[in-house]
């Protein structure tokens, strides 16, 4: 039985939403980071979706560069949150106001 | 002549410039001979153009210096009018100026701000000069300002004392109300005849036809009255005048006395086209004339300082000139300007001496007996007080002779009502200049007897002017000799000026014959009535030895009198107190502090706001700096949405 779009539609805007919403509320730089994830794969599943709906391939090859992107922006980020807490002694997002002009 | 005229008022105002810039490191002598070398030089210059100008037939030149200002049709010349009457005034002017100039380096020399006094008397005599010279309204107000000024500089000359500032302040202030009604008049005059200068104004208002009731001209001539008012020290402006006596003396002489304050008068005569074809103005002009030398003259009576005896005689004086005006008899009111410069020049300057001797006593209630003290002084005075009694064969006889014969014979409705005033104004003034003089020079001493050693006469530079001042207060008026006595020169010299009288009038004055015998029924009537006021004040002060103390034994009408019938301060009550109110609490508090600061501290405190707000978008708050994006971001994509048609 095939899934009709708009269901994974929403699922996709729901699951963006929610990470959308976790990385503006949350303080702890590593739950901001997964939630950022969840907005990429909530971008992944909007892409599959389109893709599965059109019967092409081009959305299915967008989301592995997505994912590679992915990866590599939570190498990066992962290596700034360690150098941060070796210096600041704190994860917490609201101690981190060095970018105050 | 041009060349010369020009220079007339140039000279002291170069002057003031050497004066003002430099009196201060120059010294002491420099200063005065600078002032009065210019002066000088220009009293010369008017008497090489007078005789040019009396040797030649043209009795009228409108010299053009340069274009002052030029906007559209509109142009505003520098130029200068001679004729007779300015060449009088300049004269006088000039004259006087020059005398008092010399009488002021005895006075002023212990005095402080030796050359500031000097660069002010300099400027005043450019200014005064400029007024009486100008071909035009607009030059002539900038003379009027001028001397406005001077007047305000020289009465606060003393600045540090309060009563001298204030009555510098109250001085300017009530001129400046004048000043309103006299640019009004300017205005109305522009407006209607589209020039300024006196030449084309009064060749269009000669056109003009003799207006019944109030019209145009009417409306123009008293609101240029009210500046006269204002300047002239008539009611109800007048008020500024007793209190201008906190200015050193020789400037209560030179200013409010012989020039200044003449220059209401100099005005309504040069504007007299205007005023012969307005009768309705012209009534005006006589009754508060004349009004203001009886109520002036009440004033006189009871006064204490010598300074306000006089300050008072001369408001009366200066609404005799303006009771000669308003029946017509110009060269009457000129003529007494004249004579009046110099004996009241004379009596302020001899007064001024009294007032240095005792070092700086002016009470009359602590003077007495001091002709064997100071006799110059003394007996020049008696000439200033013979000839503003209006004595016979002193100046000031022919000139008020002639004022009063006018008021009685003029062809003008209501003329008995001036001529009466003016008559009991001439009994008081006899009374309280005798009175004065009595009072001071004769009697007993009642200055303190330790300090009468020091009582000398003045330096020579004071008691030559005043001999002088003497000399012209008794043989001034031979120049006016009424015409039952002889040529009346003055008039003569003046006839030329009068050319646009209106033809009704001229008609009358050739039908109207008067009578020797009723001229000399006014002159006898004028002269009985001089000798009542001498008579009383000789009993009352000379025989009885009444002194300004026993005057107050008279209770409330001695009170009512001495304190000016109280007008100050029912201008107080009426018009200063309630502006004063209004502009505290309306103007200034709600005003300038709540509406037009609340403005200005407004945009500050909105745009600190503004600040405030948008500095909170850059608080390194991550978080908040995600949101921004989100809310960048959420924009974009429903501009893309909606908006954007690819």
């Amino acid at each position: 039985m095939a899934i009709p779009l708009h269901h994974l539609l929403i699922l996709g805007g729901l699951l963006f939403c929610i990470g959308l919403v976790g990385v503006l509320i949350k303080r702890n730089l590593i739950v901001m980071f997964l939630c950022i994830e969840l907005m990429l794969n909530a971008a992944n599943l909007t892409f599959i979706a389109f893709a599965r709906h059109l019967s092409q391939m081009d959305g299915q090859v967008i989301v592995f560069f997505v994912m590679v992107l992915a990866a590599a922006e939570a190498a990066v980020g992962l290596a700034l949150v360690i150098a941060l807490y070796r210096t600041r002694q704190t994860m917490d997002a609201d101690d981190l106001t060095l970018m105050k002009l | 002549m041009k060349e010369l005229l020009i220079w007339i008022p140039a000279l002291p105002f170069i002057g003031f410039l050497l004066n003002g810039i430099f009196g201060r490191q120059i010294p002491k002598k420099l200063a005065h001979w600078i002032a009065c070398l210019t002066t000088g030089v220009s009293f010369l210059l008017a008497v090489i153009v007078f005789f040019r100008f009396i040797g030649q037939p043209v009795t009228e030149f409108s010299f053009r210096y340069f274009t002052w200002i030029q906007s559209g049709a509109f142009r505003a010349e520098f130029g200068f009018l001679l004729d007779p009457l300015s060449l009088v005034m300049t004269l006088v002017v000039c004259g006087v100026g020059f005398l008092i100039h010399i009488y002021s380096i005895g006075y002023m020399w212990h005095e402080g701000g030796y050359y500031r006094f000097f660069a002010y008397m300099n400027l005043f005599m450019a200014s005064m000069l400029i007024l009486v010279l100008a071909n035009n309204f607009l030059l002539m107000f900038v003379g009027w300002e001028g001397v406005g000024l001077c007047s305000y500089l020289l009465i606060g000359f003393y600045f540090e004392k309060k009563s001298a500032s204030d009555a510098g302040k109250k001085a300017f202030i009530v001129n400046r109300i004048g000043d309103f009604g006299f640019v009004l008049g300017i205005l109305l005059i522009f407006l209607n005849f589209n020039a300024l200068g006196f030449p084309e104004v009064f060749a269009q208002v000669a056109q003009l036809p003799v207006e019944a009731g109030y019209g145009l001209l009417a409306v123009i001539g008293l609101l240029l009255f009210v500046g006269a008012t204002g300047k002239s020290a008539q009611i109800p402006l007048y008020v500024w005048l007793p209190d201008a006596m906190e200015g050193p003396t020789p400037v209560s002489a030179l200013i409010h006395a012989a020039t200044m304050v003449t220059a209401g008068v100099y005005m309504v005569t040069r504007a007299y086209p205007i005023y012969t074809r307005a009768p309705e103005a012209l009534f005006w002009v006589a009754l508060v004339g004349s009004v203001t030398a009886l109520f002036a003259a009440t004033i006189g009576i009871f006064q204490r300082d010598i300074k306000r005896v006089l300050a008072y005689s001369t408001v009366s004086q200066l609404g005799y000139m303006f009771t000669a005006l308003g029946v017509m008899a110009f060269s009457a009111g000129i003529f007494h300007l004249m004579t009046h410069a110099f004996f009241k020049a004379l009596l302020f300057l001899g007064s001024g001496s009294v007032i240095l001797a005792l070092h700086h006593e002016q009470d009359m209630q602590n003077m007495g007996g001091l002709r064997k003290y100071l006799p110059v002084t003394c007996w020049t005075m008696w000439f200033g007080t013979l000839a503003i009694a209006g004595v016979p064969l002193f100046s000031g006889f022919f000139s008020k002779d002639d004022i009063l014969w006018q008021a009685f014979a003029a062809p003008v409705a209501h003329h008995l009502i001036f001529y009466i005033l003016a008559t009991v104004a001439a009994g008081i003034t006899a009374f309280y200049m005798f009175r004065l003089m009595i009072l001071t020079f004769h009697g007993r001493t009642r200055f303190p007897a330790d300090k009468l050693d020091h009582v000398h006469e003045s330096p020579r530079t004071m008691t030559t002017v005043l001999s002088v001042l003497a000399v012209l207060s008794l043989v001034g008026g031979y120049v006016g000799l009424p015409a039952w006595l002889g040529p009346n020169v003055f008039k003569d010299f003046l006839e030329p000026v009068f050319k646009y009288l209106p033809s009704e009038q001229q008609a009358a004055a050739a039908a109207h014959h008067h009578s020797v015998s009723q001229e000399l029924m006014v002159t006898g009537i004028a002269i009985a009535v001089a000798l009542l006021g001498i008579l009383v004040a000789w009993v009352l002060y000379q025989r009885r030895h009444v002194t300004p103390e026993n005057e107050t034994s008279l209770g409330w009408l001695h009170r009512l009198i001495y304190n000016k019938y109280y007008v100050d301060e029912i201008y107080d009550a009426t018009v200063i107190h309630p502006i004063q109110r209004t502009s505290e609490s309306f103007l200034w508090k709600v005003f300038d502090v709540g509406i037009i600061d609340g403005i200005v501290n407004g945009y500050a405190t909105l745009s600190r706001a503004l600040g405030i707000f948008t500095a909170q978008l850059q608080n390194g708050l991550l978080r908040s700096y995600l949101g921004w994006v989100v809310v960048g971001s959420l924009f974009f994509v429903i501009y893309i949405l909606f908006f954007w048609s690819a």
